[in-house]
């Protein structure tokens, strides 16, 4: 018996010492939720869609080139939806050669093919379908955690979450406008040149030729503040991309002191650059952001370094962006807001205090009321719940899970439950007590008979935590958590060491008369 | 030894007929606000939208945020006082424009009356209508999951009549959860979805505490002859003090929530402190008077029907 005590307490003791040293120091052990600490929360649907699109797009364009080098000619290539394409040779003669050339792009299905009208429907395949749309999602992950990392946040969360959305979580950020522009943002930079072949007005009148389009520049007059839309008509290809970027960096001209983005191309682009600069000398060359032109300066001569700067009237901290955006490359389908929830800094301070109000009182409240209605097994209970408290932060710093508003909400209702189940055995010790039993009998039947009660009321209030775990996202989740984390910490608690306590205050070698209770 | 009540024996069962009219009376009284107010008021977790949190630097008229806000036209937006005179909630409904996009006129809006002074956005939230759409899917699973998970509990704990009670004691529960929160204008939200899932868990444990008695009394033997009715009305008498201990500590905890713990707490404890009286009631009254009548109704049935085989 008295060996069984000791073993007893050493398991108390030693839940309590690993229960300080996982939470110590508790300021750098709790972890906040964004709803206390401030920060923002962001869920972005990536339009997969779009980027099967480009895809199919880009690979019926090369395709059409590959056929027309081989002597087929294509009377019509013509989209049909997202992921297919229509085409139309000229001579249905040439429908062998042409499969020959077809059969190289194995992205593609061929479905009613029309051998005698010469006529074929390119389909995407699902299985490159669904690849794709994974490496959408994948590598817009990626580039969204690149462009966070060099904005500088930190411990920013970004996660993957169902088909094709992204959680971004942000804590401490200042700016929550401008870091949502720079995760938000495509950043698609194109270099296109304009179309000489018509003149924009008669392009706006009727419509533009084949292979050209119609994008317009933004200005912005400083004084008036009124928004100038200009249109430019540019071919559709694009020269070099932001694919061929190998660095983006701010810099100040020196003689308007304005910030602009330079950027650096790679082998590849810086080729393509330069053959293009060479060819068309005097002919304008439109920089397209995301489809905004930022500006159409005229080559001048064949620019060979493989350097290109983009104006545009930046303010310091929108040339920086830029150039954060432009290193970490596009994204490879745009993304759209679908969930934010953002709170400043200012509001998460008066929710700690708040809640920290609330915790405090109603512990007082309990504590009082504990001690006013059983005496000294009132302390006791009260000691209990002291030790719930601790364990259940200990916990929680654990597993570094995290602490949210609601999750406070959790902790104070915690301490409404969790003496629940000192009620239930101290109530149960009472009846018995009443009924006749010596004070050690008593004791025992109560915390025995109690128990079964104990463990049915936890697992109802369990479930219910579980599946609202479950279900929850962020701030709610917190709730679930520290209600059942508190639940099943009062397992400890308020029977484990409650019994102990009993057990050292009555079970000592004298004979009891009577209970405080 | 303090004692909230010493031997109790009230006559609950005897008059659980007043109960079930109470009942009835405040869920009618409840789904005529509802219906009267064109539904229960969702917040944008579950219809979507956005909502701004502003502080501006002293008391501001609430007119002039709505005129304000009425320069953009971005559809019935509805302002309320939010704690302080100086601090207002803001909803807009969805619009087809992006969040980013509705954040900033706002804030233009707001700027541009100079009396308005200089607004801190304290927080924003946008939810779409796909996320809103999911949300309200995954509530009335998880309402419904919780249900079943209590029932195949209590059955396989005690049995099916009486996991069957303990449902309609949480559906009782939840509906003047919802009476008190039309009653009183608050949204279903998702900390208030938070707290209805936390009552439909705790108010069920006095009905299990409850039930576990009269198996004990049985095991005991019960004398002979004792009406069910008996049997239930004192199991409940015993539990008494235990049951009504147990929901004043946690209605402490959620009493001093809704007083202490901040606007944004408020709705969440509200309906939590309204589920703990409410668990308490619902499980002498309905819970255990369910049970009582459902045992009646059937050994009256098979007591006619042996009688009719007898005649036979």
């Amino acid at each position: 018996m008295r060996r069984r005590l000791w073993l007893r307490i050493g398991i108390v003791v030693a839940a309590v010492l690993a229960s300080v040293w996982y939470l110590y120091p508790p300021t750098q052990t709790i972890n906040l939720g964004l709803d206390l600490q401030g920060g923002i929360h962001l869920v972005l649907g990536v339009d997969v869609d779009k980027a099967l699109a480009t895809q199919v797009e880009r690979t019926a364009d090369s395709l059409r080139s590959d056929l027309e080098r081989r002597g087929i000619a294509v009377r019509s290539f013509e989209r049909r939806g997202a992921t297919e394409v229509v085409v139309q040779f000229v001579a249905p003669a040439q429908w062998n050669d042409a499969q020959a050339v077809v059969r190289d792009y194995g992205i593609f299905e061929t479905r009613e093919p029309d051998q005698a009208a010469g006529r074929l429907v390119l389909a995407l395949s699902p299985r490159e379908a669904t690849t794709l749309r994974d490496l959408a999602v994948r590598q817009g992950l990626e580039t969204i955690r690149n462009r966070v990392d060099q904005f500088g946040v930190a411990e920013p969360s970004i996660q993957q979450q169902g088909d094709n959305r992204i959680l971004v979580q942000l804590p401490g950020v200042q700016d929550p406008e401008r870091a949502k522009a720079l995760i938000g943002k495509t950043a698609l930079l194109e270099f296109k040149l304009l179309d000489p072949r018509m003149d924009v007005e008669t392009a706006l009148a009727s419509a533009p030729p084949p292979g050209s389009e119609i994008l317009y520049q933004r200005r912005v007059d400083r004084q008036t503040k009124q928004e100038q839309r200009v249109p430019y008509l540019v071919q559709k290809r694009a020269v070099v991309t932001g694919r061929d970027l190998s660095t983006a960096r701010v810099s100040i001209d020196q003689t308007t002191s304005e910030p602009y983005v330079s950027v650096e191309f790679n082998a590849a682009g810086t080729k393509a650059f330069g053959d293009v600069t060479e060819s068309n000398v005097g002919r304008q060359l439109a920089i397209v952001l995301d489809g905004n032109i930022h500006s159409a300066p005229v080559i001048r001569e064949r620019i060979p370094g493989g350097r290109a700067q983009i104006t545009g009237g930046f303010t310091l901290e929108e040339a920086t962006d830029l150039a954060i955006v432009l290193r970490a490359g596009a994204l490879p389908a745009p993304v759209q807001v679908l969930e934010e929830r953002t709170v400043g800094p200012s509001l998460g301070a008066d929710s700690i205090r708040q809640g920290m109000i609330a915790i405090l009182a109603s512990t007082a409240l309990v504590f009082v009321f504990m001690m006013v209605y059983y005496r000294l097994s009132g302390i006791v209970a009260d000691v209990a719940l002291g030790l719930n408290l601790l364990v259940l932060l200990a916990v929680m710093a654990g597993f570094r899970a995290t602490l949210t508003l609601p999750g406070i909400a959790g902790i104070a209702l915690t301490i409404g439950m969790a003496v629940d189940t000192n009620i239930l055995i101290f109530e149960r010790i009472r009846e018995e007590l009443r009924s006749g039993k010596t004070v050690r009998a008593a004791i025992d039947a109560g915390f025995v008979r109690a128990f079964r009660t104990v463990i049915d009321t936890h697992v109802t209030v369990l479930v219910s935590a579980i599946i609202l775990y479950n279900f929850g996202t962020g701030p709610v989740r917190g709730f679930a958590l520290s209600l059942g984390v508190g639940i099943m910490a009062s397992l400890f608690t308020a029977v484990f060491f409650t019994r102990l306590l009993f057990d050292l205050l009555y079970m000592g070698g004298r004979r009891r008369e009577s209970l405080s209770i | 030894m303090i004692e909230l009540f010493r031997a109790p024996a009230f006559n609950f069962i005897g008059r659980r007929r007043w109960a079930y009219l109470l009942s009835a009376l405040v869920i009618a009284l409840g789904l005529a606000s509802i219906i009267a107010k064109g539904g229960l008021r969702y917040g944008i977790d579950f219809s979507g939208g956005t909502l701004i949190q502003v502080r501006f630097a002293s008391a501001v008229d609430i007119a002039r945020i709505r005129a304000a806000l009425d320069t953009i036209k971005l559809g019935e937006s509805v302002i309320q006082e939010f704690g302080d005179p100086r601090e207002f909630l803001l909803r807009l409904p969805l619009v087809e424009l992006p969040a980013e996009e509705v954040n900033r006129r706002v804030q233009e809006a707001l700027a541009r009356d100079p009396a308005l002074g200089q607004p801190e956005i304290r927080r924003v939230e946008f939810v779409g209508p796909q996320v809103g759409r999911d949300l309200q899917y995954q509530a009335l699973y998880a309402v419904l999951w919780s249900m079943v998970g209590i029932l195949v509990y209590v059955a396989l704990r005690f049995d099916l009549k009486g996991g069957a009670a303990a449902i309609v004691a949480i559906v009782h529960d939840v509906l003047v959860c919802l009476t008190a929160m039309s009653l009183t204008n608050r949204e279903m939200s998702l900390p208030v979805l938070a707290a209805l899932l936390t009552i439909i868990g705790y108010s069920v444990n006095d009905t299990i505490v409850a039930y576990d008695r009269v198996r004990e009394n049985r095991g005991k033997g019960v004398r002979r002859g004792e009406p069910f009715a008996a049997q239930i009305n004192a199991a409940i008498n015993q539990t008494l003090s235990r049951t009504v201990l147990t929901a004043l500590t946690t209605f402490f905890a959620t009493l001093v929530l809704f007083l202490f713990g901040g606007k944004v707490l408020e709705d969440l404890a509200f309906v939590l402190a309204v589920g703990v009286v409410t668990g308490t009631y619902s499980t002498i009254y309905i819970a255990g008077a369910l049970i009582v009548d459902w045992t009646l109704w059937w050994e009256g049935r098979t007591s006619r029907a042996k009688k009719a085989v007898a005649r036979v």
